[in-house]
């Protein structure tokens, strides 16, 4: 059990940012998590139009459940969108999210010179994503 | 109601957050605008220029807002000018505002607080009567909500400075935009 991939999607589509988060995760190319990136978006906007009201848990895509992974995506009502891969059985993965959030707001958005919708090249936001993911990873696998 | 009431949010957001020295903030600010006075000959150019600096912090502190207040989407716009003035304004200036004088249509709305933290320490010099010299709250407001979707107008009409009784900030709903911008399909 664990977490895979993480990408950051801005509110045009493009990815701005993709990390791998184990060394278990199977090995994507760039070209690929570009791929993966737009298809979820667009996969996204078409869900949206199908069912434009949230519900509960959010709007449009919020979980996704394959054979060998989910996917759970979190998106805040500005339009950036946050998703991430893990093994199946992993728990709270929403919680994870909203807490890359919040890290996002604040090292990524705070920061003066980072371009707003361009992909994230900031090393204080990566560092913090680490400790976060470690985290995690730790309380999970206790 | 089960749900907590917004006052209640803002309190809990404002405790929750990182803070500086109030007169950091004030004294910072002060220095902002008295170097924008100097490097512009009109004051109209420095309240457009305050106005124009907050637009660019709202549109990244709207993250940050999100964020940290956990607060639900907003189901109508009588409803975002609580949020602004119960819970934003708390969380980033430890103050509250009241939503008063709605316009007929309830596309307009005045706030109306009377504690101005960037405005601490100051009095208007008599060269710049006509400066709104915390125009930057103005634009914020109107950048954080140009995220979501929101395309508002923003003026201060009252400031305590020019001798008004409160200060006063006239929000007005120009559009709501499209969710998402139609994209071409190929």
């Amino acid at each position: 059990m664990g977490l895979q991939y993480l990408f950051v999607i801005n509110k045009a589509g493009s990815l701005i940012f993709d990390r791998r988060l184990s060394e278990n995760a199977p090995q994507l190319s760039p070209n690929d998590c570009l791929h993966l990136a737009s298809t979820f978006h667009g996969m996204q906007l078409l869900v949206q139009q199908l069912s434009p009201e949230p519900s509960d848990h959010g709007f449009g895509i919020v979980t996704l459940e394959t054979e060998s992974y989910v996917l759970q995506a979190y998106r805040p009502e500005t339009g950036v969108q946050f998703f991430v891969t893990a093994d199946l059985k992993t728990e709270n993965l929403a919680a994870f999210l909203r807490d890359v959030y919040v890290i996002y707001a604040d090292y990524v958005m705070k920061n003066p010179f980072y371009e707003l919708d361009m992909p994230i090249k900031v090393d204080r936001w990566e560092a913090h994503l680490k400790r976060l993911v470690d985290k995690y990873n730790n309380r999970v696998n206790v | 109601m089960s749900r907590p009431s917004l006052q209640t949010v803002g309190e809990a957001a404002f405790a929750r957050c990182d803070r500086v020295s109030a007169e950091l903030l004030a004294l910072t600010y002060g220095t902002f605008v008295r170097q924008l006075l100097l490097d512009y000959e009109k004051v109209a150019d420095v309240n457009a220029q305050l106005d124009a600096v907050g637009c660019n912090i709202g549109v990244r502190l709207v993250e940050d807002f999100l964020a940290k207040s956990k607060i639900a989407a907003c189901n109508s716009f009588a409803h975002t000018a609580d949020v602004i003035a119960k819970v934003a304004f708390k969380m980033f200036l430890g103050v509250t505002a009241n939503v008063t004088s709605w316009s007929a249509d309830r596309n307009t709305f005045s706030l109306l607080f009377d504690d101005n933290p960037l405005a601490e320490f100051t009095e208007l010099p008599e060269q710049c009567p006509d400066l709104w010299y915390s125009n930057v709250l103005c634009g914020v407001i109107r950048g954080a909500l140009e995220m979501l979707n929101m395309k508002v107008g923003c003026t201060f009409v009252r400031c305590k400075l020019r001798g008004h009784d409160t200060n006063e900030i006239r929000v007005s709903l120009h559009e709501l935009l499209a969710e998402q911008p139609p994209q071409a399909d190929d």
